[in-house]
C-alpha cells in the first residue's frame, strides 16, 4: 500500500524534521487541514474555484500524430490550460483557502523558476492577503519576467542571498521567515516537499489531476486506468496528483521522468534517484543529492522547476519499493521532445514537462498501450530557453 | 558522571554557553577557541558542525558556516581536530549540529566518537522529540550522550513539561519566535515568556539563547534562568579578530562581569 501512516512515513522516508520554533505552525496544521479540507464549505469554495477561476475540468487530449509516431495510445493531460499556465494553481487554491481557515492573515512561500511564486501571488490577489515570496537571487536575475508577474500581482519578492541563492535556499528562507512570523503566517510550499503534513496536503491538492484523468479515460476509452502514467518529476507535485489515484494500482505503470541536465554522470546534474542518498532536506526524510559529508549540492538541469537536489517522500519510496520506473532525461533530449511536441501536435510545452515526453523513448510498451502523460505547464516562461536553443 | 550534570549542580546561576562554529574563521581555529573561550569563563561550549541548509540560524551564523565548508571543515575534521582536547578542556562541551551531516557520518559511529573524544551532550535543532524518541534516544543513552531539546515563545506549556520529562541535561529556550541573531535587547513580551517559563518550576536546568550579546541582555537572561547561550554575537567576535585569544577572552570576560 502506498500511503501515508500517521507519523508523515511513507515506508522509510518522510516525518517532520522540523526546528521547535516551527513544531506548533506544523501541529495545528495536522490537526486540522483534513478536517478542513473533509468539510463541504472547503470543497464548495475549492471546487467552485478549480472550475471557475483555474479552469477545471483540464482537457484529456487524444495527441493522434504523437500517437502514430510512438505507436501508441497517447493521450495528454492538459495541466498547461489551467490559469497561469500549469498545475502549481490547484495546490495554491487549496491552501489559501486553508490558510483562510486557520484565520491566517500573511502568506509566504518559496518559488525556484518562479512559477509556484506567481501561482501564490495570484491566489493571494484573489483572496486580498499579503504575500511575500522568497527567491534565490540568481534565479531573480534568471527569470525576470515572472518576478515582474509576481510585483504585478502586489507581492513582494524577497531576494534569497544565503548559499547557492537558488530553490532550496529560498525554501531555507522561507522557512526562516515562518520560524520569524509563526503566527499569521501560512507558509504554501510548492511541491510534495517539507515536513508532514505538507507533503500529502500537496499531493491531494493536485490528485485533481489523477481524478479526472479516471472519468475522463473513462469516457474515451472505456476504462479508468491508463496502461502508463508519465511524469516529470523535480519534488514531485505533478507527478504526485497524476499517479495520486493509481498509486495502488499495480496494473497501471508509473514513470516518473527527473532531469539528467548535461548527463548523469556529468557533474551538472538533478537526476536525484540516481545521484543521491537518504538523508533529511527541508524537514523531511527523502533520497537528496549530496556530499559524502551531508551537505547539499547544488544540482542542474535546463529547466528550473526540475533543478531540486530532493525528492517529495512519496516519490523516494516509490522508487524504493519499485512501484514507479524512474528515467533520468538530459537537457538535450528534453529540449528536442518539446521542439518535437510543438511542431505535431501545435503544443509548446513547459521544459519540465518536455522531459516527460521524452521518457517515450526510454521505457517499452507496446501498440495497444493507453499512455497519459502529464502536460504539466505551457512553455510560454521558457521561450528565452527555446530560442537559445534552436534546432527548431 | 556527566560533566553537564555535574556543571549544573554546582552552579545554579549565571552559567554561560558560548557556541561558535568549527573551522571557522579558519579551518584549524576550532581547538583554540575551545581553549580561549575555556580561559575566558564560559561555562560549556557548544561545537557548531557546519551544514549548507541551516534553517534556524540567522546570516551571521549561515555565513560563518559557508566559509568553515569552503575552508574544508566536515565532522570527520571536527573529530581529529578533538582529539586528546581532554588534555586541556575541562568544562562540558556539547556537539550542535543539524542531522543531516550527522546521517551520512552514521549516528552510532558519531556518538562512539563523542563518547571517544569527550563530548558530553547533543542539541540537534532539526531532531523532534517525537522522532529522538523513536529513534535515537536508546543509542544516546548509550554513549552517554545528553540530549538538549529547544522550546520556544509558542512552545505550549503541555509539550514544555513533557519535553521538560525527556531531557536530562538543560533546556534551550530560544527567547523570541526568531531564527540566530535577528534580534538586539529583550523585550516586555519576551520577559513575560521568561517569567511564565520560571514559574512551571521545571525539573531541568534552562538556559536563554538568541538574542543574547552582552553583559547587560546576559544579566537579563540570568535573573528568569541558569543562564544563558551565546552564538551570533562570539561569531563576530572570533570574525573580526586579529588575536583570537585575547579578543575571545576579552569578549567573555566584558560579558559575565
Amino acid at each position: 500500500m502506498i500511503k501515508v501512516d500517521e507519523k508523515g512515513f511513507y515506508g522509510k522516508f518522510g516525518g517532520a524534521y522540523i526546528p521547535e520554533m516551527l513544531h506548533p505552525n506544523i501541529e495545528e496544521l495536522k490537526e486540522n487541514y483534513e478536517a478542513i479540507m473533509a468539510s463541504q464549505e472547503f470543497q464548495d469554495e475549492f471546487r467552485g474555484l478549480l472550475k471557475d477561476y483555474v479552469g477545471r475540468p483540464t482537457p484529456l487530449y487524444f495527441a493522434s500524430r504523437l500517437s502514430e509516431k510512438y505507436g501508441a495510445k497517447i493521450y495528454l493531460k492538459r495541466e498547461d490550460l489551467c490559469h497561469t499556465g500549469a498545475h502549481k494553481v490547484n495546490n495554491t487554491i487549496g491552501q489559501i483557502i486553508l490558510a483562510k481557515k486557520l484565520g491566517k492573515k500573511r502568506i509566504i512561500a518559496e518559488t525556484g523558476a518562479g512559477q509556484h511564486g506567481v501561482a501564490t501571488a495570484t491566489v493571494c490577489a484573489l483572496m486580498g492577503m499579503e504575500c511575500t515570496v522568497y527567491m534565490g537571487e540568481i534565479d531573480i536575475a534568471r527569470q525576470h519576467p515572472n518576478v515582474e508577474r509576481m510585483k504585478i500581482l502586489g507581492a513582494k519578492v524577497v531576494p534569497a542571498t544565503s548559499g547557492s541563492k537558488t530553490l532550496k535556499d529560498a525554501t531555507n528562507e522561507a522557512m526562516r521567515a515562518w520560524i520569524n512570523n509563526p503566527v499569521d503566517t501560512h507558509y504554501i510550499i510548492g511541491s510534495v516537499v517539507g515536513p508532514h503534513p505538507y507533503p500529502e496536503m500537496v499531493a491531494r491538492f493536485q490528485s485533481v489531476i489523477s481524478e479526472e484523468m479516471k472519468w475522463q479515460l473513462k469516457e474515451k476509452e472505456g476504462r479508468e486506468n491508463p496502461d502508463i502514467v508519465i511524469a516529470c518529476v523535480g519534488g514531485g507535485s505533478n507527478a504526485a496528483g497524476a499517479f495520486y489515484h493509481y498509486y495502488n494500482t499495480p496494473e497501471v505503470r508509473l514513470v516518473a521522468a527527473e532531469a539528467a541536465g548535461l548527463g548523469v554522470l556529468s557533474g551538472k546534474s538533478a537526476a536525484t534517484t540516481v545521484l543521491g542518498t537518504p538523508g533529511v532536506l527541508h524537514g523531511s526524510k527523502t533520497i537528496l543529492m549530496q556530499t559524502e559529508d551531508g551537505q547539499v549540492v547544488e544540482p542542474h538541469s535546463i529547466s528550473a522547476g526540475l533543478d531540486y537536489p530532493g525528492i517529495g517522500p512519496v516519490h523516494a519510496h516509490l522508487f524504493d519499493v519499485g512501484r514507479a520506473e524512474f528515467v533520468a532525461v538530459e537537457d538535450k533530449d528534453a529540449m528536442a521532445a518539446g521542439i518535437e511536441l510543438s511542431q505535431l501536435e501545435g503544443i509548446i510545452p513547459a521544459i519540465e514537462s518536455a522531459h516527460a515526453l521524452h521518457a517515450l523513448n526510454m521505457i517499452e510498451y507496446s501498440k495497444e498501450d493507453v499512455i497519459v502523460i502529464n502536460l504539466s505547464g505551457r512553455g510560454d516562461k521558457d521561450l528565452d530557453t527555446y530560442i537559445k536553443w534552436g534546432g527548431y | 558522571m556527566n560533566r553537564i550534570h555535574t556543571l549544573f549542580e554546582t552552579k545554579k546561576a549565571r552559567v554561560l554557553s558560548i557556541y561558535f562554529t568549527a573551522g571557522f574563521p579558519a579551518l584549524e581555529d576550532t581547538f583554540p577557541i575551545m581553549e580561549a573561550a575555556q580561559a575566558g569563563g564560559a561555562d560549556i561550549i557548544e561545537i557548531g558542525v557546519p551544514y549548507s541548509d541551516p534553517v534556524a540560524d540567522g546570516p551571521t551564523i549561515q555565513d560563518s558556516n559557508m566559509i568553515a565548508l569552503e575552508n574544508g571543515i566536515s565532522l570527520k575534521k571536527i573529530f581529529d581536530q578533538l582529539k586528546g582536547f581532554r588534555a586541556k578542556i575541562h568544562i562540558p562541551v556539547v556537539m550542535m549540529g543539524y542531522l543531516n551531516p550527522i546521517i551520512q557520518y552514521g549516528m552510532e559511529a558519531f556518538c562512539q566518537k563523542c563518547k571517544e573524544v569527550g563530548v558530553d551532550g547533543l542539541i540537534l535543532p532539526d531532531l523532534p522529540m517525537q522522532q529522538y524518541q523513536d529513534d535515537y534516544k536508546e543509542l544516546f543513552e548509550q554513549y552517554g550522550l545528553v540530549n538538549t531539546f529547544l522550546i520556544s515563545p509558542q512552545t505550549s506549556e503541555k509539550r514544555i513539561r513533557e519535553i521538560d520529562e525527556n531531557t536530562s541535561g538543560f533546556i534551550y529556550m530560544v527567547s523570541s519566535h526568531s531564527t540566530t541573531g535577528a534580534k538586539t535587547g529583550i523585550s516586555e513580551e519576551q520577559i513575560a515568556y521568561f517569567e511564565r517559563v520560571k514559574a512551571m518550576n521545571l525539573k531541568n536546568p534552562r538556559l536563554i539563547g538568541f538574542g543574547i550579546s552582552d553583559s547587560e541582555t546576559f544579566t537579563t537572561a540570568s535573573n528568569y534562568s541558569n543562564g544563558a547561550i551565546i552564538g551570533s554575537a562570539f561569531i563576530k567576535t572570533v570574525k573580526d579578530s586579529k588575536n583570537l585569544s585575547e579578543d575571545i577572552q576579552k569578549y567573555i570576560q566584558s560579558v559575565v562581569n
